[in-house]
């Protein structure tokens, strides 16, 4: 059962919702209750860029069972424009299409839909920017 | 003023060919391929269904209208494919978009026309200023069984509208919709595809509607087919729009920028807001649009829609129906399109 936890992560797995630390600006994603640079407490909400480029990346052959039918996909380290770095799979990317550099967008996509009576879950992923 | 504020249209990335679907069944593509007036179809990726549509189009609908989303004071979801049966796909949606919690949510349903019918209430509202914008969506996943007539057809995509009184880039001039018990095509509850009644389909149900329709908003606004730089019908297949804006009067050149179902599909609930979208994306300031819908069941919705002097500020701040239509496809074979659409029973993890 996953779902209280599901629902307390929902603004920053659907609007990327990061907290910026009061005392010293450091931005945390995913948020956190202490700032890692400066040990502060207090954190504002800050929505973060949706675009970003890709830092490294890696091929899924072997995914576990509720991934199987994408398989293979990309998972990537993606660095926003503002310098926050996240994992995330790469929607609909053909492994070759994924480069150490390919500009990429976040987009909403749903994350998982098994077991067939649980809550779906989505979230961010991102996808290779046209052109 | 009151009209479309922002407009956002979104198209999968996935193709499958007519011919690898005639090809699985033993069927003659170039039969379908001129018989329907369609050539590929639009799949939804694994990953997606009405939701992360509806969160596509209308984050992109929001950029356009330029405006904080939490001023949005209605969601409205159209599709006959809601990924729950119980629980809206508007919740999901106004979360994802920054929508809310200050907001009005229903799902929509209502065949092919669940999407304008969206637009509809959504517009509504915001001219009876119960709120300042509104938003309407419509979106689908859409299914036909295996080797059915439906299957070369139905697809996936859909748009959303920001309605409101500011930053109107088409301002709504006239409404009219059309309804009647007319039963040509239904899903009783628990099955997973949905019947048609064969012939029954074309003249009793899509034809008397929509041309019920558009004809019926023409008397209303005094407007006469000529007036219209564009005029988007209803798309089940190629055929059916083009022959129904013909038989209204309209001409070829008239009904070409939302014809987008030779390569799109029929995007059900998305089908004739997708339309819209792909003439706002090219309509130049004062242009009139007659969009009419149709849903089985049956019914149909019309608007007819002016361009404003704001349409070309805003046109480019997203990607057009057409750049999505031809960027970048994916075409699938038939067994990761069956796969994609959870058509293979896997072992339970
Ligand atoms: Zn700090």
């Amino acid at each position: 059962m996953i779902s209280p936890r599901y629902h307390r992560e929902i603004p920053q797995r659907y609007r990327l919702e990061a907290g910026r630390c009061e005392d010293c600006g450091e931005i945390h994603f995913p948020p956190r209750f202490v700032c890692r640079k400066c040990g502060g407490k207090r954190f504002a909400i800050e929505v973060l860029p949706r675009r970003g480029k890709v830092l490294t990346h890696t091929t899924i052959w072997i995914p576990p069972a509720p991934f199987e039918i994408q398989k293979p996909y990309v998972v990537a380290i993606v660095e926003l424009e503002n310098g926050v770095r996240l994992t995330c799979m790469v929607a609909e990317a053909p492994p070759d299409e994924v480069r150490i550099g390919t500009p990429v967008e976040l987009i909403f996509r749903r994350l998982q839909a098994q077991p067939v009576w649980e809550v779906l879950q989505y979230g961010y992923k991102a996808r290779v920017l046209a052109g | 003023m009151y009209g479309i504020a922002g407009y956002g249209a979104y198209v999968p990335r996935y193709r499958i060919q007519v011919e690898t679907i005639a090809e699985q069944w033993g069927a003659d593509a170039a039969a379908y391929r001129t018989g329907l007036l369609l050539s590929e179809k639009t799949v939804p990726g694994p990953d997606e269904d009405t939701i992360t549509i509806s969160v596509a189009a209308g984050r992109d609908a929001i950029a356009r209208a330029g405006i904080d989303p939490r001023e949005i004071g209605a969601c409205y979801i159209g599709s006959e494919s809601h990924p729950y049966a119980v629980k809206p796909s508007g919740t999901v949606v106004i979360d994802a978009l920054g929508i809310g919690p200050d907001c009005h949510v229903a799902d929509f349903e209502f065949a092919c026309k669940a999407g304008t019918e969206a637009m509809y209430v959504a517009y509504s509202h915001v001219k009876a200023g119960e709120m300042k914008y509104a938003l309407g969506v419509g979106a689908d996943t859409s299914q036909g069984a295996p080797g059915d007539a439906l299957e070369y057809t139905a697809s996936a995509g859909g748009a959303a509208y920001v309605m409101g009184g500011d930053n109107v880039v088409a301002e709504i001039l006239h409404t009219y919709s059309y309804t009647s018990d007319t039963p040509d095509f239904w899903r009783r509850e628990g099955e997973h595809y949905p019947r048609h009644a064969g012939r029954f389909t074309g003249d009793p149900a899509y034809f008397h509607h929509v041309l019920s329709s558009a004809q019926g908003i023409l008397e209303r606004s005094g407007l006469k087919p000529a007036d219209f730089r564009h005029a988007v019908f209803h798309m089940p297949n190629g055929k059916f729009p083009l022959r129904a804006g013909k038989l209204c009067g309209f001409k070829p050149e008239q009904l070409e920028q939302g014809w987008v179902v030779n390569l799109m599909g029929n995007t059900y609930s998305g089908s004739s807001p997708t339309g819209l979208a792909s003439c706002l994306d090219v309509a130049v300031p004062g242009d009139l649009i007659l969009v009419t819908s149709f849903g089985s069941g049956a019914g149909s919705d019309s608007f007819v829609l002016r361009a404003t002097d704001r349409l070309p500020t805003v046109q480019k701040l997203a990607p057009s129906v057409r750049d999505q239509l031809v960027d970048r496809r994916i075409n699938l074979t038939y067994g990761k399109y069956v796969a994609y659409r959870g058509k293979i029973r896997m072992n339970e993890s």
